[in-house]
Parts: structure tokens; C-alpha cells; sequence
């Protein structure tokens, strides 16, 4: 045998822990460029989530409802307080504020549409409402931001609902943004701007600011609207207690608590992944704060900020939202970070587009690019059309409706015949972490630290 | 998250009326702040080395009903200091003639649940939760008499709804100071006055803007250095009204984003968060109305 | 066509609103009188109909409001928010207005004849605003179309961020903010300041007046320009 020493060389590959490729890569690019990272959709790092909780079905001492048979109802009203035509939605699964700019319109249209067919809201965001969007969406709720681009009294009073929205998951405290590639001519025109343009959004709005201050401004929309429609307030999770309970004592009808994981069509990096609180821990902040002001069930309360499944939905329910608003989730039914489009009912490869971002499927995050592979965020005349309206509304709409079967399947397992029944004894926690953060207790313990 | 309001009568004749006059100011501004109200009165000196403490008895086990003369006689007794004190529901003002450090420090080992509102020769002051209307029919702020006053209404941000957390806050003698808007640091602030021996009653933001103004008056400052201070120190939005014996002031942030409009005439000069509040005062059609502008210093005397 | 007024110490605001939107038309009362509106908010707000609404006293926050077509004329100082998001029409303040008068105003001209406080005509996206005296800082803050004439002063920090809209001084800025800059007076401003002066009712001869616009140096991402973000 002829048998040949190997020679040994030793590579060092130990990575350091506060120095790892990716923030190697981080300051090399901050080095190359002297500007933040801009991207879209919301945090990649793991946070506590609705993954962390668990549901105790019935058995024994409870009993379950028959899962095919026995009805459990989805209804659900959103703005019972003040407004004379609260919005009533047959499922409490609504699609978040996402604007015409950082969406094609094709998208708008078809989310329109699915949300519709599902009886369910829709919602315009920063640069107004499209004649696609309301055509399409029984139901819209119109968002009243702090840049106001192409805000109207014309569209306020086509609205069913007006969210005022103070801060989002992403990036509470901050403006958004809408790289110059995306302002066409069309949005350019909607938001009084000039095409191309890198558009910047304001942190604060320009005509209030407090909740003293925004007691006022409702007044204002609600006499614009002769008090017909539910106002909403929309706040980004951090001081979640106090800012919800601020948002009561404002005026609102519903309150909409985004939670970090929430998407955002282009903002700084270090704002998505490290301002604002988990999801989790913001639900029960909030539902704390309406408790503590007995206002549980008359002031409604949307939560959203990575709800993806139809167990997050239950879950985020059972904690004492009366119901979720979804953004990511819909973009990805949708085909965001797919590898194929669909034309004409066959799928077509997307690869080259993602590679031209530098990117694949599976870690795109260019929504500020304007270059979606699939056609999702983007303004751009030959992408956009790799989404069809009828296409992606149809993918939405079966996208809510496994959702809403997900969450009726284990409602009923949990004996409600109403998923606005399902209550927080009816989830345990995984993890010690979301214990505390959710003040539910650990599985099989009464134990919540700190308590 | 407030409204704020001040009076300062320069007609002699109208110090009868100042409550009468302030009273409604106090209510226009229950919808920015409809969960607690107060106000802090300066009237006439007391002579020589008298001093007075506004008290709060509503902590206490026996809120309203609790045993003033009680207090008077216990006083007496243990430091035999003589004392009037003057009742109002859970409300007093003692009279003394003594350090006020040491009837402080007897109050807080032999009544610990009383709250100290106010001390001074001046300063007479009131809050507790509630609406302006409920506070102000409470102690019948209508027939407070005085040169001038500052009074606030709540609409509790970050700390809770309590009657010592409600403005206006109180530093040193005859000082106060009420706030609209919400500080950004004050828990530094609080951090660097605690180790120079300064005692916080609550965690409110305001107390921390309060607190740090009185430390600089009393290290020397006169009341525009002391402001100045606070515009380097302070961080965040607000528009502060100040109290002091001979004196009203007022400042906002350089982004003046909390609102604030005077109205004065040749018998009085009114502040609030909003024209509503001002609507009803004498002849105020022909008062002169003006914003305070950003970073100024308005200052009143008595 | 016939004047009807409404006394607010007696009819509940929302009951003067609802009369401007809903039942204006059909009554053909084209000339509406607003008494003892006390600094109350949100007087006028939402009209859509050619109505001429006097205020007579102060006003508060959001008076005029999201206006279309209407006059709305106030006898006295505003609060917060003039004419915020007007679209078209006129609001006309003989006092002083508080911040933010006329944000986001799309359409229409704000004629304040005071001074304006702090961030006016922030965001401001096609409307006219003529001040007849100074405003505060931050004002015109990335105001996208439209035009301000500002026959006194300004604050820090003038016309911030500006995109396409045009700040006609006669005064002086105490600063200009980011990507604001003085230019020179063309034949077309001298008239457009003289057009809306007259609309104003204002008497300043348009000569004195200084043109500020965008750099235009913000419009685009430039990692190696050093922006000012």
C-alpha cells in the first residue's frame, strides 16, 4: 500500500461571538458607504413570540366543540365607543396599513378584493387611497399619518374607518421612507412630489403632538366626519401601558398595538432590529392598560407585528386582542421571496431578479429597492406585473381563510363557540422568557416570574 | 399630558377675586387634563420667621376626618412648638413659627401618610385627583384671595393617577412649577440631585424639572440663570409656568410643540394651554393675546 | 340667499358642523356667522361648499380645517393647525395664528395677518400661505409645492428639508435650515408675491421681497456628499 503522510494545517475558524460575519459585514459596508442600512419587511433576530405559547385544549374538565359541525362565530365589531357606524368584520383577521408607493397597484387592488370576499378590512397607508383600493375593499380604513401625503377630506369621508397612526413595530419614533426608484409618476403625483425623489416621512405629525393635543385632533375628524366613523390609534410597542391607556384617554375607538416584528416598506436597519418591544410582551401591556381603565371590550384593541398563522391569531385573541391586523404574512401569500411568478397560471423563475438584488428567496428584504423579483413592492411597469390582481387576491383570500379555519379549529378544541371567548387560562408558556413577558405561566406551573 | 393655567392680578382690588377669576380657567382645561387638578396661591407674606406647610391628609388612614388639632396639640407637646392650623376637607394649612425642617422631620416620623403639599411664607397649595370642577368645588378654589397663582389639570402620561403625583410640584420654599409635555430625561436628572441630598416624593418627570430649578436658585442663581440651566439640562417637550413669591414665569422648549397663549390687560395677565380657558375673563376682548415664543422668558412680577 | 349665524354659547358645535356639511345647500345660506366661538376647536371644519363663515372672536385648534371651496374669515387668533390639509378655498385669520398653520394645506390660501407660530406651512403640498407678520422656527419644514410670503421675520431653521415649494421673505430668517437657499428674484415671483399680496389684501411692495428655495441637494441618497440627515 502506498500509503502518503497528510500534512496538517490548522485554520482557525473560530468566530468571535461580538464580532461575527454579520457585523464584520455590517461595519465593513457602514465603512464603504457612511450611511445606515436601509431595508424592508421587520426583524429578523428571534424575539419571544407566539411560538412560546401553547393552548390547553379541552379534555375532561372542559369540553370541545365538534370541529366540522358545531359553529364557532368569527364575527367581530371594531368601534363601538363613539362612532355612530362601528365596522363590522365576519373575521378578526384584518390586512394592515400598506401604501400605494411601497405597493404596486395591482396589489392594492388585490388585497382589496380578498379582503372583501373575506368580509374583512383593508387599509391605505402613507400617500393616500387609490380608486383600485376602494373599488375593490368593502371595507377600508383610511390611514391619517404625520407626512399626509396625499391625505384628502374626499377620501377621509369615503372611508369606513380612519386609523390615526402615531408609530409603527418597525420603526416607532420614526419617519418611513420611499426610495426614489419606487416615486413614479403616479405616486409622485399622489404625493406631491417630485418623481424620483428619495421621499422621507415625518416622525411626529405636523399639527399635534400628545395626547392632549390628539384628544383635539380626533374632534377634528370626528366633526369632519359628522361622528360616523371609528377612529382608530395606531402606536409602535414601547411604552405600550401608558401610550395604550394615552390612546383611551385621546378619544379613540380601537387601538392597534404593532409589536416589533412588524414590516416596513424601507427603514433604517438599526430601528427594525432594535427599537420597540416583542409582540408579546406588548399584548398584554396593552390588554393591561384597558383592564386597568375598565375599558376591556369598549375600546377595541388590533394587535399586530408578525402574526403569521392561524394559531398566532387564536393566541394573540385569547391574550385580549379583539383582533389582528396582518402585513407580512399577506405579502408573502402573495409570492414575496418566492422563487417563481405566475403568469397565465403557470410559474415562471424569479431567480435572475433576486440575484440581480444581490439576494435570494428566502432572505429578500428589498422592498425599498422597488425591485421585487415578484412583483409585490415594487412601482417598476414590467415587475409589477408579475403580480395579477385576480392572482394575488386569490392567493390572499385562501391564505385568511386557512387562517381563520386554523383559528376556529383550535378555538372549538378549547370549547368556545365564539373565538372571542378564547382567554388567556387557556395558554400556557414555553419558555420562562415568555412567561414574563406575557404574564402567562409557565407550562405546568402557576409560575410567571416575578410575580 | 396637561393643561396649565396662571393669573396675576395688578389691580389691588382684584386679589379678592383671584379664585372667583381662576376657577373657570381651571375647568377650560379639563379635557387635556381630566384626571387631577391643583394650584398653588401666593398671597401676602407671613411676618417675621412664620412659615406654613400646605398638608394633604387624603393619604392617610383617616383621610378627611383625620385629627388636625391632634396634630396642633401633638406639636406642642413634643416640640412645643405653637401652631394654627386652618382645614379645608383633607386639606390644612399650619402655621408655625419654627424651622420648617423641623416640623418636617416631626411630621414625616409622627405622620408619615400626610403629604407635604407646600412650604413658605407665600404659597397656600392644593391638588388631588379628580376633575377640575371635582377639585375646585373641593376646596372651594373660588375664594382663594392672592396676588397670583398657578394651577394645572392632569392627564397622567407615565406615572400613575395620584394626588402626589398631580401638579403643581413643589421645591424649597415658595416655589412651584406646573408642566405640559413629557420630559425625555428625567431620571438622570433624578440621579444627579439625589446624591447632593435632594429627596424625591414621586417618580414623576415633573417633580425631577421642578426639583433641579429650585437646587439652582438656592446655589445662587437668580431665576434667568436657573431657567437657562434647565433649557442645557432638560430634555424633552414642555412648557413650564413658575411660581414664586413675587413672580410668574413662564418658558417652552425650542420646539414649542405643547401650546401656550397669554392674554393681559392693564388689571391682569392670564396664561393657559388654550384660548378657552381665557374666553371668560373681564374685558378679555381687549386684552392683548400673544403665543409665548420658543425659549423666552416671560416673566411677571406681582 | 341669506345670512344665518350661529351663537356657540348657545348650539353645540357639532351642531354647527353638521349644519355646514349637511343642510347648508338646501337652506341656499351662503353667509354663515359664527358668535362667541371662545377659542372652541375645530369651528368649520370639513366645508365643501362656496359659503363665507365668519368667526368673530378667538378661535381654537383646527379652525377652517380640511377646507374646500368655503371662506372662512376669523375675527380674532387661531390655535393650532389653521387650515391644516385645506384644499382649496380661503381661510383668512386677522389676528395670530399658534403652529402649524396651514399644514399640509394641498390647495387654497391661509392669510394670516399676525404672526404665525412655530412650523407653519410644514409639509406644505400646493397651498398659498401669506403671513403679514413673522413665523416661527421650523417653518415651511419639507414643504413639497405651494408658495409661503412672509412679510416679517422667520425662526430658525426656514424651509428645512424644502422640496418644490417657494418662501417669498421680506424679512429675515434667523437661519435657513438644511437645503434652503436664497435665489434670485425673477420677473415671476415679483408677480406671483404681487398677486398674492393683493389676494391677501396685504400693501408691501413685492421688490422687497427674497425668493428661498430647495437646493434640491436631499433629493437623493449620496453617501459621499455629506448630507445633512
Amino acid at each position: 500500500m502506498d500509503m502518503k503522510p497528510v500534512h496538517i494545517k490548522r485554520r482557525s475558524t473560530e468566530e468571535s461571538a461580538s464580532f461575527d460575519r454579520r457585523i464584520i459585514d455590517y461595519i465593513q459596508n457602514a465603512a464603504a458607504h457612511g450611511l445606515y442600512e436601509i431595508r424592508g419587511l421587520g426583524a429578523k433576530r428571534h424575539v419571544p413570540h407566539f411560538d412560546d405559547l401553547l393552548f390547553l385544549a379541552g379534555s375532561m374538565s372542559r369540553y370541545p366543540l365538534e370541529g366540522y359541525r358545531e359553529k364557532c362565530v368569527t364575527k367581530t365589531i371594531l368601534g363601538t365607543r363613539f362612532a355612530k357606524k362601528p365596522i363590522e368584520l365576519d373575521i378578526p383577521i384584518t390586512i394592515a396599513g400598506m401604501s400605494f408607493g411601497a405597493l404596486s397597484a395591482n396589489v392594492k387592488e388585490a388585497l382589496g378584493r380578498a379582503a372583501t370576499e373575506m368580509g374583512t378590512s383593508t387599509t391605505t397607508g402613507d400617500g393616500g387611497m387609490t380608486q383600485e383600493e376602494r373599488g375593490s375593499s368593502k371595507t377600508l380604513v383610511y390611514q391619517c399619518l404625520p407626512s399626509r401625503y396625499g391625505f384628502n377630506p374626499d377620501d377621509l369621508r369615503k372611508a369606513d374607518a380612519i386609523e390615526v397612526v402615531i408609530g409603527q413595530g418597525a420603526k416607532p419614533g420614526g419617519g418611513g421612507m420611499l426610495l426614489g426608484q419606487k416615486v413614479n409618476p403616479r405616486v409622485a403625483k399622489m404625493r406631491t412630489l417630485p418623481e424620483g425623489v428619495d421621499q422621507r416621512s415625518a416622525c411626529r405629525h405636523p399639527d399635534w403632538t400628545g395626547p392632549d393635543d390628539l384628544a383635539i385632533k380626533i374632534q377634528e375628524l370626528r366633526e369632519m366626519t359628522d361622528w360616523e366613523k371609528p377612529i382608530y390609534v395606531k402606536v409602535g410597542a414601547t411604552r405600550t401601558f401608558n401610550d395604550v391607556k394615552l390612546a383611551v384617554h385621546s378619544g379613540a375607538d380601537v387601538v392597534v398595538v404593532d409589536g416589533m416584528q412588524g414590516g416596513t416598506a424601507a427603514t433604517q436597519t438599526c430601528f427594525i432590529e432594535h427599537v420597540g418591544i416583542p409582540t408579546l410582551a406588548a399584548v398584554r401591556q396593552a390588554v393591561d392598560a384597558l383592564e386597568d381603565l375598565d375599558m376591556k371590550g369598549k375600546v377595541q384593541l388590533i394587535v399586530s407585528g408578525g402574526i403569521r398563522t392561524g394559531a398566532d391569531v387564536a393566541k394573540a385573541l385569547a391574550m385580549g386582542a379583539d383582533a389582528v391586523a396582518i402585513g407580512q404574512g399577506v405579502l408573502f401569500a402573495l409570492g414575496c421571496n418566492s422563487e417563481t411568478y405566475i403568469r397565465d397560471e403557470q410559474h415562471y423563475s424569479a431567480l435572475d431578479a433576486y440575484d440581480a438584488l444581490g439576494t435570494a428567496p428566502g432572505f429578500c428584504h428589498h422592498c425599498h429597492t422597488g425591485k421585487c423579483p415578484v412583483g409585490v413592492t415594487t412601482q417598476d411597469a414590467e415587475l409589477e406585473q408579475r403580480l395579477q390582481p385576480m392572482v394575488g387576491a386569490r392567493r390572499v383570500r385562501n391564505y385568511l381563510k386557512t387562517l381563520n379555519m386554523e383559528l376556529t379549529t383550535i378555538a372549538r378544541a378549547c370549547g368556545k363557540q365564539n373565538v372571542h371567548h378564547l382567554e388567556r387560562e387557556d395558554l400556557v408558556s414555553l419558555t420562562v422568557e415568555a412567561a414574563a413577558m406575557s404574564g402567562i405561566p409557565l407550562a405546568g406551573t402557576n409560575w410567571v416570574p416575578g410575580r | 399630558m396637561c393643561g396649565i393655567v396662571g393669573l396675576l392680578v395688578k389691580t389691588p382690588a382684584l386679589k379678592q377675586q383671584l379664585g372667583q377669576l381662576m376657577v373657570p380657567m381651571l375647568i377650560g382645561m379639563t379635557e387635556r387634563g381630566p384626571d387631577s387638578a391643583g394650584l398653588a396661591v401666593f398671597a401676602d407674606p407671613l411676618k417675621g420667621s412664620a412659615r406654613k406647610l400646605s398638608l394633604y391628609s387624603g393619604l392617610t388612614e383617616d383621610g378627611a376626618d383625620f385629627n388636625w388639632h391632634g396634630l396642633t396639640h401633638g406639636l406642642k407637646e413634643h416640640l412645643s412648638v405653637e401652631s394654627q392650623i386652618e382645614v379645608k376637607h383633607n386639606h390644612a394649612v399650619l402655621t408655625f413659627e419654627v424651622s420648617p425642617d423641623l416640623v418636617k422631620k416631626w411630621l414625616h416620623e409622627h405622620h408619615p401618610l400626610l403629604h407635604i403639599l407646600s412650604t413658605g411664607q407665600t404659597i397656600d397649595l392644593y391638588k388631588d385627583i379628580g376633575t377640575p370642577t371635582e377639585v375646585a368645588n373641593r376646596y372651594d378654589f373660588a375664594s382663594l384671595t392672592g396676588s397670583h397663582l398657578v394651577g394645572h389639570t392632569r392627564m397622567a402620561t407615565e406615572s400613575a393617577v395620584t394626588p402626589d403625583r398631580a401638579h403643581p410640584f413643589t421645591a424649597g420654599e415658595d416655589f412651584c412649577l406646573v408642566h405640559n409635555g413629557s420630559l425625555s430625561n428625567p431620571n438622570s436628572l433624578r440621579r444627579m440631585l439625589e446624591p447632593r441630598g435632594i429627596h424625591f416624593d414621586t417618580d414623576n418627570d415633573t417633580e425631577a424639572a421642578c426639583r433641579f430649578l429650585e437646587w439652582r436658585l438656592r446655589e445662587g442663581d437668580d431665576l434667568e440663570t436657573a431657567l437657562q440651566k434647565g433649557f442645557e439640562e432638560l430634555d424633552g417637550f414642555f412648557t413650564f409656568l413658575m411660581g414664586t413669591p413675587d413672580k410668574l414665569a413662564l418658558i417652552r422648549d425650542p420646539f414649542a410643540c405643547k401650546p401656550a397663549v397669554v392674554a393681559e390687560t392693564d388689571d391682569y395677565v392670564a396664561i393657559a394651554s388654550e384660548f378657552r380657558s381665557l374666553a371668560h375673563l373681564p374685558d378679555v376682548k381687549h386684552a392683548t393675546v400673544f403665543e409665548p415664543a420658543p425659549e423666552e422668558m416671560y416673566v411677571w412680577n406681582a | 340667499m341669506e345670512r344665518v349665524s350661529f351663537d356657540l354659547a348657545k348650539t353645540p358645535l357639532r351642531e354647527v358642523n353638521t349644519y355646514l356639511h349637511q343642510q347648508l345647500v338646501a337652506d341656499d345660506h351662503r353667509h354663515v356667522e359664527v358668535l362667541n366661538p371662545d377659542g372652541a376647536h375645530n369651528i368649520a371644519v370639513g366645508l365643501d361648499q362656496p359659503v363665507t363663515v365668519e368667526i368673530h372672536g378667538h378661535a381654537g385648534y383646527y379652525a377652517g380645517g380640511m377646507n374646500k371651496k368655503a371662506t372662512v374669515v376669523v375675527h380674532g387668533s387661531v390655535g393650532t393647525g389653521v387650515a391644516e390639509n385645506m384644499m382649496s378655498g380661503k381661510v383668512h385669520v386677522k389676528g395670530f395664528a399658534s403652529n402649524g398653520a396651514g399644514a399640509t394645506a394641498h390647495g387654497g390660501l391661509l392669510v394670516i395677518e399676525g404672526d404665525a407660530g412655530l412650523r407653519c406651512g410644514i409639509s406644505l403640498k400646493g397651498g398659498n400661505i401669506v403671513v403679514g407678520g413673522s413665523v416661527g422656527s421650523f417653518s415651511a419644514f419639507m414643504a413639497q409645492a405651494g408658495r409661503m410670503v412672509i412679510c416679517g421675520n422667520a425662526g430658525d431653521a426656514l424651509g428645512d428639508s424644502l422640496y418644490e415649494a417657494v418662501i417669498y421673505i421680506r424679512g429675515e430668517p434667523k437661519s435657513l435650515g438644511a437645503d434652503a437657499r436664497f435665489e434670485p428674484m425673477t420677473d415671476a415671483d415679483y408677480t406671483a408675491v404681487g398677486e398674492l399680496l393683493r389676494e391677501a389684501g396685504l400693501d408691501h411692495d413685492p421688490k422687497t421681497f427674497k425668493r428661498i428655495a430647495s437646493a434640491r441637494s436631499l433629493y437623493h441618497w449620496n453617501a459621499d456628499a455629506n448630507q445633512e440627515y
